[in-house]
């Protein structure tokens, strides 16, 4: 269990996935203008990962480890992630109007993310079991949107400063990442 | 191999089976015409829109959250063909296009002098750019590099050029020129947009109340795009032949070229290019947004209701023009005299505002021929009013309706409409106006012997135009300064014969700051004439107020005038709206103008049901300090073209126009003269440079200075 527990709060903190692994930083700098938008994505993240990291490391354990067929992960991981997030897009559409309206418009942008490819290939490297796999994959989302929303809270307050013209909007962004991203190398050697 | 296929086959084949059934278990119904008008996006996904990929942008234009011209990338005709989809106005799909605005000034060789500081950006940080002018292309092309689609490339002159075929409107060079100087707007927002403090503005162009760009049609103009010049004016002045014949050019007092030597002679280049357009035989066209179904009613066709009308028509209302005369132009035509603006030019002019859509009904007099209430009843959305200053202010002294006497603006309409009006061989003009020298220049034209201008001050203080007043010297008009009129004398049959004034000397300076004129004890002179006309000023006429009770909430000033807000030009009452004479007073051709295209503004902002309101930076002739500054090295002196006029000799008998029009070689000569304010970005600053000998150094001071202000 503490394994776990610690296993989540790596994930989450230490090597979080934005801000350690700099993996999905499109989404990170284009949902991040409006709290409102980056809670659905981080949300949407969330959801996706999950789904994701489960399904890809069955795929990995039963269908690939057992025909020894590694080398074609990366391609059926796309497409197995593509199908999913379009499955699943179907089913909130059908099933869960309400949060498909809040998720629905994210889905499709998350399809090709690098964030769920990685994680899900972070999954196998590290030799994860299930359970191990699936915390991990939670933590790890957890840990998007947790960045994406401080990120989002930074930068509305950055709206009302006086930025100086050149430095305006991406530019403050990426500097404003900059600083996020050291302020979370303090939890490096905390585990 | 073969197992790997066959495993990517299966997944595949998995993945797609399940995909298939759950589209159709969990099919949901969705409006058709999102996948159509995704269909029309670019596909690209880029998010450049806002929302997060096409299909929720598509999402968006169908609930109606979006505008059809939402996709940046896919252009013009994706955005017309979506507007059809959703049978929406495609009003909303009028492009977007960037502008540079600033035309590079006269650039120094040491553009690059600033080594190591290559971006436009990274200049105006470090240095504010160095330049005189707080606004100025850097010519460092963050611009050009920002631009997806290359629509914008470095021009020969130094100063980027934008390929409009290829810009889509995105914005990217909107947001990273440091300098405000390349813009995206649609035409409608260019034609709405007035000075505000932030502009890259020359000091003429600061003063002119129409606005007009005047350093970029000069430019235009000295490169031999005579076309480009009159689209230029066209941007803020319909009425170009009308200024350019007979504007007093208040943009020529702060032109800074009067510094060193004479100011450049901005009206006479005007007037080239539009005199140019005219004998060219041809009209250029004139772009108007796409149609809207509003309805505006604009009341009086003088220039201030042309210019309302025509900017109205361009962003696309539908406008009828109602005027008590015959035919339009009010003043331009009723007062102006032919001799200054011939009524074929006016014509030609008017022609090609009506040209563009507008429907004119004249001989209708609001009041008389229609009311508010008919007007809405017809359905006209929005109502303005233009109605000029016609109502002649009275000397009320005795005797001022004997037979020979006139009031200023009737006796210059009657004339102007062909009418025979009947004068002595003596006649006396009273006051020191335009309108007063107009009379008496047209008195002498018609035949009259000895034409006096009767004026309370002296010549100093009169308020007509200088050129004006020389050219009445120049006709023979005698002028009896210091002389207040006091009784019109007639004969037993009631005809004028004799005009008494009593002579003035010059007192205290009364408020206005000029010396007030006290009359002299016993010095009643009488002075022998069979017509004495009184041109003392107008103001508007307003009787139709009080008859008309959907007018009953309608302010009216005590000078007359209808009471507006001076930024939105909006009345007391939400759908009318007012400028020209009939708000300000007895004013200018030019003011009358912009306030037309104000009122334009405001109307258009009322009739998309938007808050009418102005804009917060406004300068409404308003000057920006420190671009007035106050010397400028370098230049060398050169003559001002004078005015090519008609010798006295050829004009006195028949209203043939005066003022002739300048050579081309002669406005080739002016433009050269003009220095380009506010867009000279080096030359200055190099100079100092030198002078103090000490290059990069030497200013280093200041640069922290301008660092400060820039992040400031
Ligand atoms: C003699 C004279 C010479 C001038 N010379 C110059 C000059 O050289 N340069 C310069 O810049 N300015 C000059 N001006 C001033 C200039 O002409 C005016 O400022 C300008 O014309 C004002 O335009 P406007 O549209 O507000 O009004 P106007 O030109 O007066 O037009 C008002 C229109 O409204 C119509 N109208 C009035 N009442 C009604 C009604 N009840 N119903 C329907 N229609 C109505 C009139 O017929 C007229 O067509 C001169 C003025 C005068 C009197
Ligand atoms: S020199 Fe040219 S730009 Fe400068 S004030 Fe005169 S006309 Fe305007």
């Amino acid at each position: 269990m503490t394994d776990l527990i610690v296993l989540a709060i790596s994930c989450i903190l230490i090597n979080n996935i934005l801000l350690a692994q700099y993996l999905g930083n499109c989404p990170f700098l284009g949902t991040s203008k409006k709290m409102e938008t980056a809670v659905g994505m981080a949300m949407a993240v969330v959801f996706v990962l999950v789904l994701a990291g489960v399904i890809t490391w069955i795929v990995d354990t039963f269908i690939l480890k057992r025909w020894d067929l590694e080398y074609l992960r990366t391609i059926a991981f796309i497409l197995v992630i593509a199908s999913l997030v379009q499955f699943v897009e179907m089913f909130l559409k059908k099933s869960i109007p309400a949060l498909y309206a809040g998720l629905g418009i994210f889905l499709p942008l998350i399809t090709t993310n690098c964030a769920v490819m990685g994680v899900c290939l972070i999954n196998i490297k590290e030799e994860y079991n299930f359970i191990q796999a699936l915390v991990a994959s939670f933590a790890y989302a957890a840990g998007f949107g947790l960045a994406l929303i401080l990120f989002a809270g930074v930068r509305e307050r950055i709206l009302l400063a006086r930025v100086p013209r050149p430095l305006q909007d991406t530019s403050i962004g990426l500097i404003t990442a900059g600083i996020l991203s050291l302020v979370f190398f303090a939890f490096k050697g905390m585990v | 191999m073969l197992e790997a296929t066959l495993v990517m086959l299966a997944i595949g084949g998995v993945c797609g089976l399940v995909l298939s059934i759950a589209s159709k278990i969990f099919y949901v119904y969705e409006d058709p015409r999102i996948a159509e008008v995704e269909g029309f996006l670019a596909g690209a996904n880029c998010g450049g829109c806002g929302y997060a990929g096409c299909s929720a942008a598509a999402a968006a234009v169908v609930a109606g959250k979006a505008p059809p011209s939402i996709c940046m990338v896919a252009g013009l005709e994706s955005a017309i063909k979506v507007a059809e989809i959703m049978g929406l106005d495609p009003g909303s799909a009028e492009p977007m296009k960037s502008v540079n605005e600033c035309l590079g000034g006269v650039r120094a060789d040491d553009k690059y002098f600033y080594n190591g500081a290559p971006a436009c950006a990274a200049l105006a940080a470090l240095w504010g750019g160095r330049r005189v002018c707080t606004i100025g292309c850097l010519g460092l092309g963050d611009c050009i590099r920002a631009c997806r689609f290359d629509a914008i490339e470095m021009g020969p002159e130094g100063y980027p050029v934008v390929d409009e075929a290829r810009c889509v409107g995105c914005g990217v060079c909107e947001k990273v020129c440091p300098k405000n100087i390349i813009t995206v707007r649609t035409m409608s927002q260019r034609l709405l947009h007035f000075n505000e403090e932030d502009d890259a503005l020359a000091p003429c162009r600061q003063t002119c109340p129409a606005e007009i760009d005047i350093p970029k049609y000069i430019g235009q103009i000295r490169e031999g795009d005579y076309e480009g010049a009159v689209h230029t004016i066209r941007e803020r002045n319909p009425l170009l032949l009308t200024c350019g014949r007979v504007c007093p050019h208040p943009c020529e007092d702060y032109c800074r070229r009067g510094i060193v030597d004479e100011p450049v002679s901005i009206n006479q280049l005007k007037r080239f290019v539009a005199d140019y357009e005219m004998n060219s035989g041809k009209r250029l066209p004139i772009p108007c947004a796409p149609e809207t179904d509003k309805k505006v009613a604009v009341v009086g066709g003088g220039p201030a209701g042309l210019s309302c009308a025509y900017f109205l028509r361009r962003l696309g209302h539908r406008v009828t023009i109602f005027d008590a005369m015959p035919e339009l132009g009010g003043i331009a035509r009723y007062g102006i005299p032919e001799y200054r603006l011939p009524a074929r030019v006016l014509d030609w002019e008017i022609q090609g505002i009506l040209d563009l859509g507008i429907e004119a009904r004249c001989n209708n007099k609001l009041g008389r021929d229609f009311t508010i209430a008919s007007l809405r009843r017809e359905g006209f959305d929005a109502i303005f009013l233009g109605i000029g200053a016609w109502s002649d202010y009275r000397l009320r002294v005795e005797g001022e309706d004997l037979d020979g006497c006139w009031q200023g603006i009737k006796f210059l309409s009657k004339v102007a409409a062909g009418e025979k009006v009947k004068v002595g061989p003596r006649a006396a003009v009273i006051g020191g106006g335009n309108s007063a020298i107009d009379c008496v220049r047209t008195l002498v034209r018609l035949g009259v012997r000895e034409v006096y201008l009767v004026y309370r001050r002296t010549r100093k203080e009169m308020p007509a135009n200088e050129v004006e007043i020389e050219a009445a010297e120049h006709e023979g008009i005698k002028f009896i300064f210091l002389a207040a009129p006091v009784r019109v004398i007639g004969d037993e049959n009631g005809r004028v014969t004799h005009l008494e004034y009593q002579k003035m000397e010059l007192g205290e300076p009364d408020a206005s700051g000029r010396r007030r004129p006290v009359p002299i004890e016993g010095s009643e002179t009488l002075l022998e004439v069979e017509t004495v006309i009184t041109a003392i000023g107008q103001r508007p006429d307003v009787s139709f107020v009080e008859k008309d009770p959907d007018l009953a909430k309608l302010k009216v000033t005590r000078w007359n005038t209808i009471d507006n807000d001076p930024e939105t030009l909006q009345t007391s009452i939400a759908y009318i709206f007012t400028a020209g004479d009939a708000a300000t007073g007895a004013s200018l051709v030019v003011d009358a103008i912009g306030g037309g295209r104000r009122a334009a503004r405001s109307i258009h902002q009322y009739l998309n049901g938007e808050p009418v309101k102005g804009s917060p930076k406004s300068l409404r002739k308003r000057h920006i300090p420190e671009s007035l500054f106050d010397d400028v090295p370098g230049v060398v002196r050169s003559k001002r073209t004078p005015m090519p006029e008609l010798p006295v000799e050829q004009r006195l008998d028949s209203m043939v126009e005066v003022d002739l029009v300048i050579s081309e070689k002669d406005a080739l000569y002016e433009s050269g003269r003009c220095l380009s304010c506010c867009r000279l970005c080096y030359n200055r600053e190099t100079e100092q440079q030198e002078n103090q000998g000490a290059g990069q150094d030497g200013s280093s001071e200041d640069a922290g200075r301008e660092l400060e202000e820039a992040t400031a």
